[in-house]
């Protein structure tokens, strides 16, 4: 009943001053949206940024000839045959935890098909491409192991190609010319967009890499092997395993190869999230400490020159925990309410500069908590200071206060 | 039957300034039930310190209050917040009433703390309309004060004070910010209550006023001065026929200047 009471003073509190009530909760919504807003813009971007470096495929591990270092006129360098289909056998065979694995060899060639042509990039890859780069197919099937081994000509297409080689038809059981060669046409991936590099992914013809190296571009070593670890843990154990493995096959040359992971090869691109995830943090933060200040502003204006009517209700027999609860009631009712509404402007707004602006955002939990709970926080401290200060006056100089 | 109020040898000295100011000097006082008094003197006598000392708003520096049998010195904040809550009624000269608030709130609020807590808001309500006719201001339960006139304000302190059946209704000049004829109709109602047996003290810088009362105490520089029961009281309702009158007369001699 005691407390009912209190609830009820303090609601009629609320209700007397529906202006003053409404700009208090004003300050809140304020903080809140404008935190919510910059950070969802913040994670949205980074998560853009994420998922274009997944979409290189997940937990892999690639092998490069020669070495990547930006200073490195070193032995191996520009050795045309340092990474042999036989390298990416034996890691096949001997490492442990590997989920999938494929040769790549790349070219760019004319191809021909349907009376038109097209140049586009033509790469010889393994069975387990399309697996490893995390890449399904959208029609018809990837080539088999067998193709590989019986040099066959068959080709799976991107997006791109089809879309320009084929534009009205069913690319699949048609024949694609590479080199005069006859390739017939087993699938067609779906459609992966543009790399973090900015190429079109989608421009692109995917061929047995031994049909490649023997028929279309004769080379006898491969451009790179990309191998995904079966579990995240286990990429560095995959890594060290490669590397050993290949140098013992190397026995005792120089290594003439680059083993790099996943995570090495999109720092750049996550290094420049984080920096916009830190800015936009920053700014967040700035929003949150400037809706602080504004809450505590309203708050401590507003409770003070409530002094008086503190003073009446201490004379009338209020004890000062009566008062106390009262300003705490209203301040905790004012700080929700102007959080929850500040989370439905806050997601409102970072919706519609998605839609308008077509930029993606992601509404991060974290921060609606952190941003309602720092708003509350400061309201309900910078509301109940000075009821506490007024509660501790004689009832006769809070009446007197003006 | 023992005095509601037993004063002896009170003193208040504020400290605040630069120099103390010895406010109350000295002041011993009884007060039995159903007395009527008027705390007389001119500004700075020490009235409405000692009437703040009576309602329990401020404590003396030295001297004993003992109120209804029980002395306040003992008593904490919170003791003396429910002493008040539950023996003493408060009349402000300036209303105090909380803005934005019916007349009908206003009255309901002292029985929303101290050992009211418990009672129902059916009963709460019921009886601070009760209070609100006592006063003559039922018809106006839902007003808020900006749109009463100064002596209905007046009135709705006066349900507020009497709704937790006080010992004692003090008032601190309670027609100090009213003009004489709403002075005399709040007055009215005072004489009513105190005709009903309830006891008050008033303070007042007015003569006239102070005639309404039953007994008169002067004060001056912080002690009393003179202690007398008032000879020829004024009756309230006889005072309203005399100013309503003399309104006609002057209605009349204004209407006929003009038609002249």
């Amino acid at each position: 009943m005691h407390f009912a009471n209190t609830l009820r003073v303090a609601l009629r509190a609320l209700r007397r001053n529906t202006l003053r009530s409404l700009l208090t909760a004003l300050g809140m919504i304020i903080g809140v949206a404008a935190v919510i807003t910059m950070v969802s813009i913040g994670s949205g971007a980074k998560a853009q940024v994420e998922a274009q470096v997944a979409s290189l495929g997940q937990n892999l591990i690639t092998v490069m000839p020669g070495s990547f270092s930006s200073g490195g006129m070193r032995g191996g360098f520009g050795s045309s045959a340092s990474l042999t289909p036989e390298d990416a056998d034996a890691i096949a065979a001997e490492v442990a935890n590997i989920d999938g694995l494929s040769a790549e060899v790349r070219d760019r060639n004319q191809v021909l098909a349907n009376g038109l042509n097209w140049n586009t990039n033509v790469n010889g890859v393994g069975p387990d491409y399309p697996y490893v780069r995390n890449w399904p197919m959208e029609s018809g099937a990837m080539f088999t192991e067998q193709d590989v081994k019986s040099l066959g000509k068959v080709c799976v297409i991107g997006k791109t190609v089809a879309d320009q080689m084929f534009p009205n038809e069913d690319p699949v059981g048609q024949t694609l010319r590479i080199r005069n060669l006859p390739f017939r046409i087993l699938g067609v991936l779906s459609s992966k967009g543009f790399s973090i590099f900015g190429s079109d992914e989608d421009d692109v013809v995917l061929i047995p890499y031994t049909s490649h190296m023997r028929r279309v571009s004769r080379r006898t070593s491969i451009s790179m092997i990309r191998i995904q670890a079966a579990d995240a843990d286990k990429v560095a154990e995959v890594k060290q395993s490669v590397e050993d493995l290949l140098t013992q096959r190397r026995r005792g040359r120089e290594p003439d190869f680059t083993v790099r992971t996943q995570e090495e090869l999109a720092s750049a691109a996550t290094a420049t999230a984080k920096t916009m995830t830190g800015l936009l943090a920053g700014i967040a933060g700035v929003s949150l400490i400037v809706g602080g200040i504004g809450i505590m502003n309203i708050m401590l204006v507003s409770v003070t020159e409530r002094t008086r009517e503190i003073g009446i209700r201490l004379a009338i027999g209020a004890h000062g925990k009566d008062v106390l609860t009262q300003f705490l009631i209203e301040a905790i009712l004012l700080s929700s309410l102007g959080g929850l509404v500040g989370v439905a402007v806050g997601v409102a707004g970072s919706q519609a500069l998605s839609s308008y602006n077509g930029w993606p955002v992601l509404v991060p939990t974290t921060w609606i908590f952190i941003s309602v709970a720092g708003s509350a926080l400061v309201g309900i401290i910078s509301g109940f200071y000075p009821a506490y200060k007024a509660a501790q006056l004689d009832p006769i100089d809070a009446l007197r206060y003006e | 039957m023992s005095p509601v109020v037993k004063i002896q040898d009170l003193h208040k000295i504020y400290e605040s300034g630069e120099v103390p100011v010895h406010a109350v000097r000295g002041v011993s006082l009884e007060i039995q039930r159903g007395e009527f008094i008027a705390l007389m003197g001119a500004s700075g006598s020490g009235k409405s310190t000692l009437m703040n000392m009576l309602g329990c708003l401020d404590r003396p520096t030295r001297g004993t209050y003992e109120l209804d049998g029980t002395n306040i010195d003992d008593l904490d904040r919170n003791e003396l917040a429910d002493l008040r809550n539950q023996k003493l009624g408060f009349v402000f000269q300036g209303f105090n009433l909380l803005a934005r608030t019916t007349a009908l709130e206003n009255v309901e609020l002292p029985m929303l703390y101290g050992r009211h807590r418990k009672v129902s808001m059916e009963t709460i309500r019921e009886r601070a309309m009760h209070c609100l006719e006592i006063v003559g201001l039922a018809n106006r339960f839902d007003h808020f004060p900006n749109q009463l006139s100064g002596g209905q304000q007046q009135r709705v302190a006066i349900a507020r004070g009497l709704v937790n059946e006080p010992q004692v209704l003090l008032a601190d000049e309670p027609t100090g910010n009213l003009d004489s004829k709403t002075s005399v109709e709040v007055m009215g109602v005072f004489r009513k209550l105190n005709d009903q047996g309830i006891t008050i003290v008033m303070v007042t810088h007015e003569l006239d006023i102070a005639k309404y009362c039953r007994r008169n105490l002067i004060l001056r520089d912080g002690v009393v001065v003179r202690d007398e029961p008032v000879a020829d009281r004024t009756d309230a309702e006889d005072e309203m026929e005399r100013i309503k009158a003399a309104e006609a007369a002057a209605k009349l001699t204004h209407q006929a200047k003009s038609g002249a």
